[in-house]
């Protein structure tokens, strides 16, 4: 793990070992439940998460990358550590997810600005080896830009729907991909977020400290705001429409498509034996062999693996998307119709 | 087929695997990989682990398959059920086939094959005899079909090396023993990527997916500097050679694109993407668990074999990939389409019995046009 000072552990405070951290500033948490100084820290852990909750990124005390007052710093770490111990004793995952992620999109700001300061190479080669070392990116600095190699981009890219993210979409030259600071950053966002996330759903639950119950029961009743509907209409979204009607006309499906309208109809829970007659006049048509391909992707033969319906990216990919603007930018055939109701109460 | 034919066939194969063993050896790290084959007229038997080279000639004796397949993908267990495998990597496959380039000529090569009568008749959607619409299609790919291939295999080549620094010796150019080329890149960077990393590389590779703004052209505030040079490396370089022509023309067309609007600039990057976009089978490349045909098998979709091209520009496959001997057979033909193969011209033929060598009778027999007579 990487040596940190003072400072960078309030930027990046997930990179510390929290009970060292308490241990090594002479603090338990009985104290923080106990102490009314100290309370003070737990209210604003609360804060750091409702915050979070809303989906901003919370305003920390550092100005700027350095600190304006000594007393901040370590205030800055234990609003953080105490705000997992809060959400570890509620046992809320939707905040945790929420948490973590609004503590990656504030990391990454650091991180930004650490990788574009000119001025100081060391804070330059921190981000550059947190980048690595978390996320196994090799950044290399190149005049003013970020350069990875195109295997290293696309692992993580992938994960993104945004079209600029795309491979097409970027400076590419001798196997590697251009990127400015942002863009470096907010290509492991994702990642940075799961870890923060893997960090805290790892750490140990402690039993309920004495002072902390307030803060964790107001966490209890802030997490049901975010309980949610979904209302589906049952309508089959354009390309397997598309899928049904060249079937239906006698025409050929390619592989692909007999993939994309199998698994959608099955995760729609649709049996196989409704399913195979939609085959029936393809030029090719064997129902032995329909049949036996259906329960393979069912999981109901063969390996068992249950197949899962391809994502609209891959079905582009493939030249099968026929999206409308009723997709709404959904990410897999099987949202299609689905209408989210965030139960505000 | 009938039971005679898939024995000429077999006969065929057999002759040629007996007398051309040094065509066909295992590739590198072959306890690594995973086997399969197909026999004429069956399903195929996959997940075999061959140790070297006598192991492979003597599964090829033992079966006489009618293709022989091999992974790209290196396993710890290679012949254990799929998710047992532990995969390990891949080496980059691309598939190059005349069959998606879209030509003109395909329709004057193309037969359809009534499933319901067996009916033979040149390309066309309903069969003329009984007007089934269940046809199967058979080409008999021409030199224009291997030439477009080949041009797609160097537009290829030319992204691997440029805009993702694979060396040259790394890209193996193999003639699919049918209608295409397929295309090995070894020791890449792109060994251990998975399925969703390798399809992004083939929207890269077909200029699939991308936006305006990747060529300058901007919704607001629109900017002249932002537009491609001639100098630029990858997509955008080769995006100022195809619409500027030339340097001085440049800023006109600049002009014309900013003038045209923004969507109509989308619609000019999907044409750009079916005029230099390299045409690749997205599949192919993204199915890391595949096998593929194994270099210096026979294809028996025509009874040529996958070899290797060491010299693409020259390489003619109807001479070079037909290894079949020219003892010759009487054979029932219906092909209605000339072919040339190893210098010679074949057909047309309407329902008659004719002489010709092994390697034609097994050319039309595994197209399905002719039988033994």
């Amino acid at each position: 793990m990487l040596a940190l000072g003072q400072d960078e552990i309030a930027k990046y405070p997930f990179l510390a070992d929290a009970g060292q951290y308490l241990k090594d500033q002479g603090f338990s948490l009985e104290q923080f439940g106990s102490d009314p100084d100290l309370k003070q820290l737990i209210e604003k852990a609360y804060e750091r998460i409702r915050v979070a909750a809303d989906g901003k990124i919370y305003k920390s005390d550092l100005d700027g990358d350095h600190v304006s007052n000594s007393a901040a710093l370590p205030r800055e770490v234990f609003s953080f550590l105490l705000a997992i111990v809060l959400l570890k004793l509620s046992g809320m995952h939707t905040l945790i997810k929420r948490f973590s992620l609004a503590e990656a999109r504030r990391a990454e700001k650091y991180l930004e600005k650490d990788l574009a300061n000119i001025s100081d190479e060391s804070k330059n080669q921190l981000a550059i080896r947190v980048i690595d070392d978390l996320f196994s990116v090799q950044v290399e600095k190149l005049d003013n830009y970020f350069v990875i190699p195109v295997s290293n981009y696309l692992k993580h890219s992938i994960n993104f729907h945004e079209r600029e993210w795309k491979l097409i979409n970027r400076h590419v030259e001798d196997g590697k991909v251009y990127l400015s600071p942002h863009e470096t950053v907010r290509l492991i966002r994702k990642e940075l977020g799961t870890y923060i996330n893997s960090k805290i759903i790892n750490a140990r639950t402690p039993a309920m400290i004495p002072g902390f119950e307030d803060s964790v029961n107001k966490l209890v009743s802030l997490s049901k705001k975010f309980v949610t509907y979904t209302v589906t209409t049952g309508e089959y979204p354009p390309c397997v429409k598309h899928a049904i009607e060249i079937l239906e006309k006698g025409e050929n499906l390619p592989h692909s498509g007999r993939f994309m309208l199998a698994t959608f109809l099955l995760s729609k829970g649709q049996p196989v034996q409704q399913i195979a007659p939609l085959f029936k006049n393809a030029p090719d048509y064997n129902e032995r062999v329909t049949l036996y391909q259906l329960n393979h992707l069912a999981g109901t033969s063969g390996s068992g693996t249950h197949y899962s319906c391809p994502s609209c990216e891959k079905l582009k990919t493939q030249n099968l998307c026929y999206a409308t603007s009723e997709c709404d930018n959904i990410i897999n055939p099987l949202q299609f119709g689905r209408k989210k109701n965030n139960a505000r109460r | 087929m009938q039971d005679v034919d898939i024995k000429f066939l077999e006969n065929s194969f057999k002759k040629y695997y007996f007398e051309h063993f040094d065509q066909i050896k295992v590739p590198g790290r072959t306890s690594e990989r995973e086997f399969g084959y197909q026999k004429f007229n069956s399903g195929m038997t996959r997940h075999i682990a061959i140790k070297d080279n006598k192991e492979l000639h003597l599964m090829i004796i033992q079966n006489i398959p009618s293709d022989i397949y091999c992974s790209n993908a290196y396993y710890t267990f290679p012949n254990l059920p799929m998710n047992e495998k532990d995969w390990k990597e891949a080496d980059l496959i691309f598939d190059i086939d005349a069959k998606d380039l879209n030509l003109s000529c395909r329709e004057n090569h193309t037969v359809s094959i009534c499933n319901e009568c067996n009916e033979v008749t040149k390309n066309t959607s309903q069969c003329s005899k009984c007007n089934s619409t269940k046809l199967e299609k058979k080409s008999l790919t021409c030199k224009n079909c291997i030439n477009a291939s080949k041009t797609e295999v160097s537009k290829l080549s030319e992204v691997l090396i440029d805009d993702f620094a694979i060396t040259k010796d790394n890209i193996h150019v193999y003639f699919s023993g049918n209608e295409g080329f397929h295309v090995y890149v070894y020791d890449s960077q792109f060994q251990e990527i998975g399925s969703r990393e390798r399809s992004e590389l083939t929207d890269y590779i077909s200029l699939r997916g991308s936006i305006p703004e990747t060529f300058g052209m901007k919704k607001l505030k629109q900017d002249r500097a932002s537009f491609p040079d001639f100098d630029e490396k990858g997509w955008r370089g080769r995006f100022a050679k195809q619409i500027f022509g030339s340097k001085s023309k440049r800023s006109k067309i600049i002009t014309e694109l900013l003038t045209n609007g923004y969507s109509s600039f989308q619609k000019t990057l999907d044409d750009l993407s079916e005029s230099i976009g390299v045409k690749i089978d997205p599949n192919v490349t993204m199915d890391i668990h595949r096998i593929f045909r194994l270099p210096g098998s026979i294809n028996s979709k025509s009874g040529l074999t996958k070899i290797q091209c060491n010299d693409l520009t020259k390489f003619d496959p109807y001479i070079e990939a037909s290894f079949l001997s020219d003892d010759t057979v009487e054979i029932f033909a219906n092909c209605p389409i000339e072919f040339k193969l190893k210098n010679k011209t074949f057909g047309p033929y309407i329902n008659e019995i004719v002489t010709v060598p092994t390697f034609a009778a097994v050319y039309m027999i595994c197209k399905k046009l002719a039988r033994i007579a």
